[in-house]
């Protein structure tokens, strides 16, 4: 397949047009502004939809509105963007309709920079919005993986019945690399006739759907709510990834880390391991199910002594690893945030100082 | 002998949760009739407000979504965009639609999305027990202005159809009443015109419908009847404010 | 084998451009690579920059403090970028705009005035290809033939700059080797 090279933000929306979705929504925000700037062209050559809407809260529900109609949609955004849709991905999770949401990450809080950051890994993975709503969050590590993740997306948004989160960090937008677009990941939309408010005529049962979140029976509500959870523990048992990098001999500690960072900690370890010190590193590549069985597993080596949480951000998946861990080893946490990304120098540095 | 009346196809069964001397049960009937006259409920998919028809997916019998508050016409956005085949219609009262909403509404109509917009002002928040909403009057007492609606401090309320038609997008923007039978006829008349406009493509529609809360303005039905007439319509004025070209 | 390159000058010189028509010969050729931009406010009318990382193996970290190369293209870039030059590595210089020097003694310092060889050849525009062309013909990190393949194709939809910047390939090949 040949490889073409292009910027993460661009790969993005080919890749869900590759994976048959031609309908996009979405409010331009720094940094992936660019995918809107892509797909204004390309859209129209695929006789696909683009709306500029007036709001990432519009958009939200420009979103909402054509899932339910039972139509694939997808919009990017960047993390202040995304805390506007989070009413609508709660109302979409509760409604379960499929959609797929792609955030590259700037930093925060507030208006915070523009630079890359991994700092919205507890609100994909945990506070994405009111009620008892949980997003499938997959986050890539290079532009082609971002592309397959995309692409994948889809199938799996429809699957659940669930919004779909792609989370990059500003750099997977902004970087080109080489990219191919793999013809088996492209899927047809499942048949949506169940559930989809896509006109009662198009149906055989000639019967109405509705696509809603009110349930003002507590019964009813609970109901609900039990399904989610239910599709939730699904997405733990069969839609967890995560790859390991240096652990098949002894090691000295684990480093886990995602994105963009994993990337600069696999250099970290490649120049330890040229000193003589032996680090193993977890990559989570979805982040909600997180892999806790692999990370158990990674942490069960005899010879690992520590547990680093390396991220672009002030501390927050380091919860979830800390909470994975169970006590059964020290866990710290360390990185940085706002674009100043740590070197494998730095990385080198805290691991020394840590656990070698 | 034939019957002479009968209800439409696209009004369910159920009793409405609606008070005495509401006029959402009247335009719920309007909205139906459209639909069955127009032949197009199995292509019809209907946006519910947050707001007293919350449930009207309960009473109108066809494809429903129901949106959070405020954000219906970027649903209904949502919708027609990707399939522009079905017809799509909000219903949203004045909390939702010229509150929360505003946004949405302007933009959606500015777009000239080919929907329609049924807009039910009765100058109060009905749902949520008698507050004030934008469109409530000057001096009118509410949960949430117990002294009267003090312009002085919030302002005069909004004539949302005379602030849409201000657009220069073409549109079908129509204010009507039903407290009357003398009434109803145009009302029904203008919401069949505005799924006309939708069914020929031609623009975004929107119908206000100037409606009663005697429950939250604290009136016997025919009081409420008579301060709407008195009141309200000397402010919001019935008639068309814009007719696509 | 891992080279990262970083391409640094005004916003407007092309800088972007010339980095992704490396990053694109280097993958013609078979490596990986990683371009890598700047983004933040500076790309708003002042300085911009992109580093090319390219590798035979899977690339690690894009975020390289340390590039082995530099191709400056003003003045403020090389005051800012030459002390974090790799030992060995090459530091362009843009001769034109700059009339200083790395002040290194253990990198290969390389000075081209590419502005007036565009301009002799009609257009200070093709500048940066210029200083491309130097630059690769002085480090061999991709074949000329390649690099030249890699601008055809970027200017694909607008031909009529092709015949120009091939001689602007010349040129800079010319003051490479001479």
């Amino acid at each position: 397949m040949a490889k073409v090279l292009m910027k993460g933000n661009e790969a993005i929306g080919e890749a869900a047009i590759r994976a048959g979705c031609l309908n996009y929504f979405a409010y331009p925000i720094t940094p992936q502004s660019e995918v809107a700037e892509y797909l204004v062209r390309r859209m129209p050559e695929v006789g696909g939809v683009f709306l500029q809407g007036e709001s990432e809260v519009a958009v939200g529900y420009m979103i909402f509105g054509a899932a339910g109609a039972g139509e694939r949609v997808f919009t990017t955004s960047s993390s202040p963007g995304i805390s506007l849709m989070s009413e609508a991905i709660s109302y979409i999770a509760a409604a379960q309709c499929p959609a797929v949401f792609v955030n590259i990450m700037r930093g925060g809080p507030g208006l915070g920079g523009i630079l890359p950051s991994q700092a919205d890994y507890l609100q994909a993975t945990k506070g994405i919005g009111h009620g008892d709503c949980r997003l499938l969050v997959m986050a890539p590590a290079s532009v082609q993986e971002a592309v397959e993740m995309v692409m994948n997306a889809f199938p799996l948004a429809e699957k659940y019945r669930n919004p779909v989160m792609i989370l990059g960090d500003g750099l997977i937008g902004q970087m080109m690399e080489p990219v191919a677009f793999p013809d088996h990941l492209k899927s047809e939309p499942t048949n949506k006739d169940a559930w989809a408010t896509n006109g009662m005529d198009h149906r055989k049962s000639k019967s109405r759907n509705l696509v809603k979140s009110l349930f003002l029976d507590p019964v009813q509500l609970n109901d609900n709510n039990l399904q989610l959870k239910a599709k939730y523990e699904r997405m733990r048992a069969e839609t967890v990834m995560s790859e390991s990098y240096n652990t098949d001999g002894d090691y000295t500690g684990l480093i886990v880390s995602y994105g963009t960072m994993s990337r600069v900690c696999r250099t970290a370890i490649d120049m330890l391991k040229a000193e003589g010190i032996e680090v193993g590193m977890l990559r989570p590549q979805t982040l909600f199910p997180f892999p806790e069985k692999a990370l158990a597993d990674a942490v069960s080596k005899p010879s690992c002594t520590h547990v680093l949480s390396i991220e672009m951000s002030m501390g927050q998946m380091v919860e979830d690893v800390d909470r994975f861990v169970r006590g059964l080893l020290p866990v710290s946490w360390y990185g940085k945030c706002g674009g100043d990304i740590p070197t494998p120098e730095e990385v080198i540095d805290v691991v020394k100082e840590r656990f070698a | 002998m034939g019957k002479t009346f009968k209800k439409p196809e696209a009004l369910s069964d159920a009793h409405t949760h609606y008070c005495p001397g509401c006029t959402h049960g009247v335009i719920h009937r309007l909205v139906a009739e459209t639909i069955d006259e127009l032949g197009i409920r199995g292509r019809t998919v209907g946006i519910a407000p947050v707001g007293c028809a919350v449930l009207a997916y309960n009473y109108l019998n066809c494809d429903f979504q129901e949106a959070a508050h405020g954000r219906a016409p970027a649903m209904a956005t949502g919708i027609k965009r990707v399939r522009p085949d079905l017809m799509v219609f909000t219903y949203q009262g004045d909390g939702d639609l010229a509150s929360i909403g505003m946004g949405e509404i302007i933009h959606a109509a500015n777009r000239g999305e080919k929907f329609t917009t049924i807009f039910v002002n009765n100058a109060i928040y009905g749902m949520t027990g008698g507050q004030m909403a934008p469109t409530t009057m000057p001096g009118q007492r509410t949960s949430t202005s117990p002294l009267g609606r003090n312009v002085e401090e919030v302002g005069m309320p909004i004539k949302v159809a005379e602030l849409l038609a201000a657009l220069q997008t073409p549109a079908y923007i129509t204010r009507q009443t039903v407290i009357k039978p003398k009434y109803i006829n145009k009302a029904k008349k203008a919401i069949k015109q505005a799924f006309t406009y939708q069914l020929e493509n031609r623009c975004f529609s929107l119908v206000e419908v100037v409606s009663t809360c005697p429950t939250n303005w604290g009136m016997t039905p025919v009081e409420a009847v008579d301060w709407t007439e008195k009141t309200l319509l000397a402010y919001y004025q019935p008639g068309d404010y814009k007719i696509p070209a | 084998m891992q080279s990262e390159i970083m391409f640094a000058g005004f916003g407007g010189q092309g800088i972007l451009l010339i980095g992704k028509i490396l990053a694109h010969a280097a993958m013609e050729e078979g490596f990986e690579v990683a371009w890598v931009p700047s983004y933040g406010p500076e790309m708003r009318g002042g300085t911009a920059y992109c580093t090319v990382v390219i590798s035979d193996r899977p690339i690690g970290s894009p975020i390289i403090k340390n590039p082995l190369h530099l191709v400056a293209m003003n003045g403020p870039s090389l005051k800012k970028f030459a002390p974090t030059v790799k030992k060995g590595g090459i530091i362009f210089i843009n001769r034109s705009l700059i009339d200083f020097g790395a002040d290194r003694n253990d990198v290969d310092e390389f000075p081209v005035s590419v502005v007036e060889i565009a301009k002799d050849l009609g257009s200070v525009k093709a500048a940066n290809i210029v200083a491309l062309s130097a630059f690769v013909a002085r480090s061999d990190i991709v074949p000329m033939e390649t690099l030249k393949h890699c601008i055809k194709a970027e200017f694909s939809e607008k031909a009529k700059l092709i015949p120009l910047n091939m001689e602007a390939i010349a040129a800079g090949e010319k003051a490479a080797r001479k």
